[in-house]
């Protein structure tokens, strides 16, 4: 098929592609956008049309090479077509996150050094004047919509029709300019750079070449037999690598489609009228689709309702077989083609996954459950590990090759290793070129021979497939030199409705246990539906039968540990379930829900002593601050259960 | 926001569009409104204030064509009658909101804006139902127009969402939506910011200033809120007891000992 081949060689710039898929696919649609009810389209001949003018437009005004422009707003064309345009005349973009707040904005601003900005629309041209005076470099602010723009009378505000007709004035003065501009770039020039947010310190600017970019979209093309027929939907921010990489790289690289929704809220709609070919979404994404599925399911009508239970554990059964091109028995093939015509194909199509040919998540781990819901609705779902400072490219997985509990084998022209502290390391040609004036920092996470830290502790499994297991600085070991991950444990443990938060122990320790926090609306409604009266959440957490619902959960997860030679050792031998749910307000979570271990280490301290000693009981007194900042204490005495431990793998070589 | 107030206090008024002279309304025995007299001038944003019972709403409805007063002229565009229908107020190019929101519930958002385009519309019933020629072409400029309204109040997700479905606030946005739809020249706003909370009040502000800005649409708006009104209005007449009792620029109001006593309740004589 001579639309899938790869443009040539010498197209080693964005702007260069952009040329490339003009002339030889100049009528195909490069890129549409959703406005007053239509969706609008560009060729990839009109793209050329409006980043040309806007490029010249953005010389007129003194933009030159080596120069950083911020951009900010929702996926747009025209922000898309800005990031080009400063490309094709030697500066650099630096898209930043349309929601965050002008302090932040100041920070990037001012680090980057930009000189000119294009904002989407008033809200973000006001967050950047608010800032103005802060960051004096900055000179020049773009806007695309001029609504409630009439009274801004500044000079340096600068519209973006006006910037494109002055352009096409330069061009006609300057003929020759722009085509030389971007003949002028090399591979190895930056292409852009991107503010990772960082959870310790400041944010770093992370530059990526057009090598990077454009290597790793060539790759990853042939990967997944991308080509010029796909359609994806820009719905996640522009400041995000995997943007830039999706909806710019592999764009510009395969001459796909890009389409960019009508607002934020209209994403599910937009999604379903384009019905994307290749998607990608965070897991909160699918569950949150997976959730309202269910809540629909549950208000259809009885026939329906049983009709959709029925062909779900079919698919449940064979689905994901079929779709890898595994073995299935007839029967069961019968009935998945018949569940395909009554069930999946209109609920595919409900959720406008109809022409889905390919689907990615990544980001955090998804629940298993969700996973194969999807994959057994005949959605080619995968997993993909990736990072800012790899171009997103690590792991991904291969049609044909999924395991729910992975996030597949290196990608293509990426190569991968542990060392000996359990993080993962990797070399690839989408390494980044370094962090932006942070040399300190690009040297400890880059070795001299490209190889980058990720900070995350992975296993590589029997299949050679990735198991990110948790954040590399909380991984410890137990006393007997096994590697011990506790956020990998409280994430499988979390992943069953009834549990909301657990925090697991085992650094220097003999084996691992936990505590647990239950859910109270799900272990709630599990006790109304049997019988089980109780007044708080601290008699629901004590109540026996809670304790056997939660204890069989943990068999269920250690059976699991004990599939994995590296992790059998980290079964949970015994836990608790605590009489208060973790609470930000006191201090035990961070405001984004992050357990914040130490300082629960320190206030359970004798609760988590009672768990390490042969005490079936635990006294614990704790201090909690009400809504209205009033603080008591509350106390109970906590029962301390033992777990089922499983035999390991090697258990059950001996056996044999 | 600093720059948009800046600007609104330089605004050049523009000439009269709408004259209220010496306007009286009384239902059998009871007066709600007594010789009332203001101008709305093009391009501005009025707001007509005062206590319950003041006649606020009446004096909307008067100039809406709704009631018809007893004694007095209303001028408007330079023709002054005394009588005028709602339905010939609203092909000359007023339009307006209520206060207990009035829209077809079961139809959709896009559905009861398109309404707001009836009155432009040429072609005949027939013509419509069948959805041919000229009629076609036709509803597709009209619906252009309504997108662009959509687009305006940002309302592209509950395009399609019947408007019972609805909250209140979004609600008041597609009512204001229906009555941008007809193009008026001078919008008249019943409590447009009535039962909001404050994010949907500060999302209604930005609509209306903008309206005003965008479009140059006149806007009379009745609000009980006063803080909405002194932020947003460039003039304000405040009614007590079907009174006119003062009538200025919102600081000028603020001031007035009158306006003080009304609505802290000093009693009638």
């Amino acid at each position: 098929m001579s639309r899938a081949l790869p443009p040539p060689e010498s197209c080693d710039s964005i702007p260069k592609l952009l040329l490339h898929n003009a002339a030889t696919r100049g009528p195909r649609p490069a890129i549409r956008e959703k406005d007053f009810g239509i969706w609008q389209n560009w060729t990839w001949a009109d793209v050329l049309g409006e980043v040309r003018a806007l490029a010249c437009g953005l010389a007129a005004l003194g933009l030159g090479r080596g120069d950083k422009l911020a951009i900010i707003g929702d996926n747009r064309p025209q922000l898309y077509w800005s990031m080009v345009a400063a490309q094709a005349i030697g500066a650099i973009p630096v898209p930043m996150y349309q929601d965050a707040v002008a302090n932040e904005l100041q920070y990037v601003l001012d680090h980057a050094e930009a000189r000119f900005a294009v904002a989407e629309d008033q809200e973000q041209v006001d967050k950047l004047l608010e800032i103005k005076d802060r960051c004096p470099r900055l000179e020049t602010i773009v806007f695309d919509d001029s609504r409630g723009m009439r009274n801004y009378g500044q000079a340096f505000l600068k519209g973006f029709d006006a910037v494109q007709q002055a352009g096409h004035d330069y061009d006609a003065a300057n003929p020759g300019f722009f085509d030389n501009a971007v003949a002028a770039a090399k591979g190895a020039d930056i292409a852009i750079m991107l503010y990772t947010s960082g959870t310790t310190g400041q944010p770093k600017g992370v530059m990526l070449t057009f090598d990077n970019v454009i290597i790793s979209a060539r790759n990853t093309m042939a990967w997944d037999n991308l080509s010029d027929a796909d359609d994806i939907v820009a719905y996640l921010p522009m400041a995000w690598v995997g943007d830039n990489v999706f909806s710019m790289g592999q764009s510009y690289v395969c001459g796909f489609c890009v389409n960019c929704p009508e607002s934020s809220a209209t994403v599910m709609q937009d999604i379903r009228e384009i019905g994307p070919t290749y998607f990608f979404a965070p897991p909160a994404i699918f569950e949150n689709i997976l959730t309202q599925v269910m809540i629909r399911m549950e208000d259809a009508g009885a026939i329906k309702r049983r009709m959709f239970h029925y062909f779900m554990s079919v698919a449940r059964r064979v689905g994901s077989a079929i779709l890898d091109g595994r073995p299935a028995a007839l029967g069961d093939r019968l009935l998945y083609w018949l569940g395909n015509i009554l069930v999946f194909a209109p609920l595919r199509n409900t959720l406008g996954f109809s022409r889905v040919r390919l689907a990615y998540t990544a980001g955090e781990a998804i629940g298993p459950e969700i996973f194969d819901f999807y994959r057994s609705l005949g959605m080619n779902l995968k997993q993909l590990y990736g990072q800012t400072e790899a171009t997103v490219f690590i792991t991904m997985h291969a049609d044909g090759d999924i395991k729910a509990d992975t996030v597949g084998p290196p990608g293509p022209g990426i190569e991968l290793r542990i060392d000996d502290s359990g993080e993962v390391l990797y070399r690839s040609p989408g390494v980044f070129h370094g962090y932006y004036k942070n040399p300190e920092a690009t040297s400890e996470t880059k070795t001299a021979d490209g190889w980058v830290h990720t900070g995350d502790a992975g296993i590589i499994d029997s299949d050679g497939h990735l198991k990110i297991i948790d954040r590399a600085k909380d991984v410890g070991r137990l006393n007997d030199g096994a590697v011990f991950a506790p956020k990998y444990l409280e994430n499988k443990l979390k992943f069953y409705p009834h549990i909301k938060e657990v925090v697991a122990f085992g650094d220097g320790r003999d084996n691992a246990g936990c505590m647990i926090c239950i859910d109270v609306e799900a272990v709630g409604s599990w006790a109304e539906r049997r019988g089980i009266a109780y007044a708080s959440y601290q008699e629901l957490a004590a109540h026996p039968e809670v304790y056997d619902l939660i204890e069989s959960e943990i068999a269920e997860v250690n059976r699991d540990l004990a599939k994995d030679a590296q992790l059998a050792s980290s079964q949970i031998h015994r836990f608790l379930l605590l009489h208060k749910e973790l609470d930000a307000d006191d201090g035990e979570l961070t405001r984004t829900r992050k357990v914040r271990r130490r300082f629960i280490a320190d206030k359970y301290d004798a609760v988590i002593a009672a768990l390490y000693s042969t005490a079936d009981q635990a006294h614990i007194e704790t201090e909690v601050t009400y809504e209205d900042g009033r603080k008591g204490t509350t106390q109970a005495d906590l029962v301390i259960r033992r777990a089922a431990i499983m035999a390991g793998p090697a258990a059950l070589d001996l056996a044999s | 926001m600093a720059v948009v107030e800046a600007a609104a206090a330089d605004k050049i008024l523009g000439d009269v569009l709408l004259k209220v002279d010496a306007v009286s309304l009384s239902f059998g025995g009871v007066k709600a409104l007594a010789e009332v007299s203001f101008d709305v001038r093009e391009q501005e944003i009025l707001a007509i204030i005062g206590p319950n019972g003041a006649g606020k709403s009446s004096m909307l409805n008067v100039i809406n064509g709704f009631y018809h007063p007893q004694v007095g002229e209303i001028t408007y565009k330079g023709v002054t009658r005394r009588k005028m229908k709602p339905h010939d107020a609203a092909s000359q190019g007023i339009a307006r909101t209520f206060q207990n929101i009035a829209l077809f519930r079961g139809m959709t958002t896009l559905d009861n804006i398109m309404t707001g385009r009836n009155l432009k519309m040429r072609r005949g019933l027939l013509w419509q139902a069948l959805h041919w020629g000229p009629a076609r072409d036709e509803e597709i400029a009209h619906r252009e127009f309504v997108e662009h309204v959509i687009d305006f109040l940002e309302i592209q997700d509950i395009r399609r969402t019947p408007v019972g479905r609805l909250p209140y606030g979004l609600q008041k946005r597609v009512e204001l939506g229906r009555a941008l739809a007809a193009e008026p020249d001078l919008l008249l706003l019943d409590e447009p910011m009535a039962g909001m909370n404050v994010e949907e009040k500060e999302d209604m502000c930005r609509f209306i200033l903008d309206v005003n800005e965008e479009f140059g649409t006149t806007i009379a708006l009745i609000e009980h809120d006063m803080g909405v009104v002194m932020d947003i209005s460039d003039r304000v007449v405040v009614l007590d007891y079907g009174r006119k009792i003062a009538d200025g620029s919102p600081d000028q109001v603020r001031a007035n000992q009158g306006v003080i006593d009304a609505y802290l309740g000093v009693s009638h004589d």
